[in-house]
């Protein structure tokens, strides 16, 4: 009998709870980011200055497998010219230990603002990129993630 | 044993934009974990890393503990003239990771 | 990390087998991102394994021959060797895996103590030995005298053990494509071991995996390199046979 992964088991019914909870908290709570602190930790970086939103794009799974390693690109819109670049890009997210995630500083030199990595998300949230231009102005893009959390992991920590 | 991957193009036009991918075994232990025993682990990360092209810094990146194990970063550089691009990871308790790579600018 | 897993299935029937032509690798069930991480050999984080093992391969144990003195170039040496195990050993009488038998050239050959199991070295190694077959068709367990042996495996994958009194087959066999919390349970296919996982952090074993997914069921885990532990691997690579090895595979 011809099975896909969304049809109905053929012999064996998958009854009650076809799936269950996993609680797998990545990191010790008690010292957790919230909304306010990485509102906090962005004024730190932008001071007074207005971050408006556009120029940055913010690529980030809207469905995260597994928060440990969720790639992330930013990209910035910039003719990166000696006159007109991008300084640097700050990302930031609300529920993780710390509100900072990473600065990565760049210049003319670069040819194209755009940078990837992999971040640890300990929970489903929102990250914010700010990118810093060589006028003084600043620029944002965020991003909602859902982290799922897996069945049958290990015990370990 | 650190092991680095780095992916520099060996040969670029003038002026071109290259990307270059990094990956560098880490564990980037947070520093907000317990062991088996309850004792908190220390943090342990690289907190920083920096590229250098013919010796002039062209790129450079302040981590946190976000930033997943094993860190893999990619950016872009102008390819301006032949010559070296140096690669340096500076972590918390060990000696710094330096890697090269060649580059031919035609 | 602690974590807590609670699923409750009932079965009405034996298992039987996934149809040859419904089989799917694990890659398959990933996000596209993740796929993405283990296609780009410059992005995929278990190639810091293989390159770890490519050192130690050529790395000599004091008063004894590398890995390369023996086998020269893995390229060519080790090309398709992955996908023949665990492989019967006449020594033995019985199955071993690759790690076994990586162990055993240690031993024997290079009179050096063994690597711990599920340790940086054993699993790079091992990585660096089985990414020489990325690609092959696994052959694993077609042979007559592994038959019992793979029956063995069989019997084990079917039998239902643990306080959640589940086999491997109620999840791999019977339920593969639904989604169990927040995971797609995948058809349990070997083809990417030693594997980097998201869980992890880390490049691991297959041996490792399968302690885990027995943790899972509430069960007692069975020891590195246990008989019945090969067997089962075995079993599942058997099971996998025709289809490519992946090392290293990437995972969430």
């Amino acid at each position: 009998m011809k099975r896909s992964p969304t049809a109905a088991p053929t012999r064996r019914r998958f009854l009650a709870v076809a799936g269950g909870v996993a609680l797998a908290p990545l990191f010790v709570r008690s010292a957790r980011a919230t909304p306010a602190t990485m509102a906090a930790a962005i004024r730190e970086v932008v001071g007074e200055a207005p971050v408006r939103e556009g120029k940055v794009t913010l690529e980030l799974p809207p469905l995260v497998e597994n928060g440990n390693a969720v790639p992330m690109t930013v990209t910035v819109e910039s003719p990166m010219t000696a006159a007109e670049h991008v300084k640097r890009i700050h990302v930031f997210n609300e529920k993780n230990p710390q509100p900072y995630i990473a600065t990565f500083h760049l210049g003319p030199r670069a040819g194209k603002a755009k940078i990837s990595t992999r971040v640890r998300l300990a929970d489903s949230q929102k990250v914010v990129a700010i990118a810093e231009l060589s006028d003084g102005s600043f620029w944002s893009a965020s991003a909602d993630m859902i982290v799922t959390l897996a069945a049958c992991v290990e015990e370990t920590p | 044993m650190t092991q680095a991957l780095v992916n520099v193009p060996a040969k670029a036009k003038r002026g071109e934009a290259i990307e270059i991918k990094t990956l560098i075994s880490h564990p980037m232990e947070t520093g907000y974990r317990h062991d088996t025993n309850g004792q908190p682990i220390p943090r342990d990360i690289i907190h920083t890393f920096v590229a250098r092209y013919n010796g002039e810094e062209v790129f450079r990146a302040d981590l946190h503990p976000a930033i997943a194990a094993n860190p893999f970063i990619t950016f872009f550089t102008v390819a301006t003239e032949s010559g070296v691009i140096e690669l340096t990871w500076t972590q918390d308790h060990r000696d710094p990771v330096t890697q090269t790579a060649n580059i031919t600018v035609e | 990390m602690t974590s807590v897993v609670i699923c409750f299935l009932i079965s009405t029937s034996f298992a039987a087998e996934i149809p040859q032509d419904e089989r799917r690798s694990g890659t398959a069930f990933m996000t596209r991102e993740t796929q993405a991480m283990q296609e780009d050999d410059r992005a995929n984080p278990g190639m810091l394994a293989v390159l770890d093992g490519e050192a130690l391969w050529k790395d000599a144990p004091p008063g004894a021959k590398a890995c390369a003195g023996c086998h020269g170039e893995a390229a060519t040496s080790m090309k398709g060797v992955a996908a023949r195990y665990p492989t019967f050993d006449e020594a033995r009488g019985r199955p071993i895996d690759l790690e076994q038998r990586i162990n055993l050239c240690r031993t024997e050959h290079q009179h050096a103590p063994a690597f711990t199991w599920e340790t940086r070295e054993l699993n790079a190694i091992t990585a660096y030995v089985a990414n020489q077959s990325r690609g092959m068709p696994i052959t694993a367990g077609t042979d007559e005298r592994s038959r019992p042996f793979v029956e063995a495996g069989r019997a084990l994958f079917n039998k239902r053990q643990g306080q959640l009194d589940l086999s491997c087959a109620q999840c791999h066999d019977d339920n593969w494509g639904k989604r169990l919390a927040g995971s797609v349970i995948p058809q349990a296919h070997p083809t990417g071991y030693p594997e980097y996982r998201l869980e992890w952090q880390s490049t691991g074993s297959l041996q490792r995996r399968l302690r885990s997914c027995v943790f899972g069921v509430r069960a007692e885990p069975l020891g590195y390199g246990a008989p019945e532990q090969v067997d089962l691997e075995l079993y599942l690579m058997w099971r996998a046979r025709g289809m490519p090895l992946e090392t290293p595979a990437v995972r969430p």
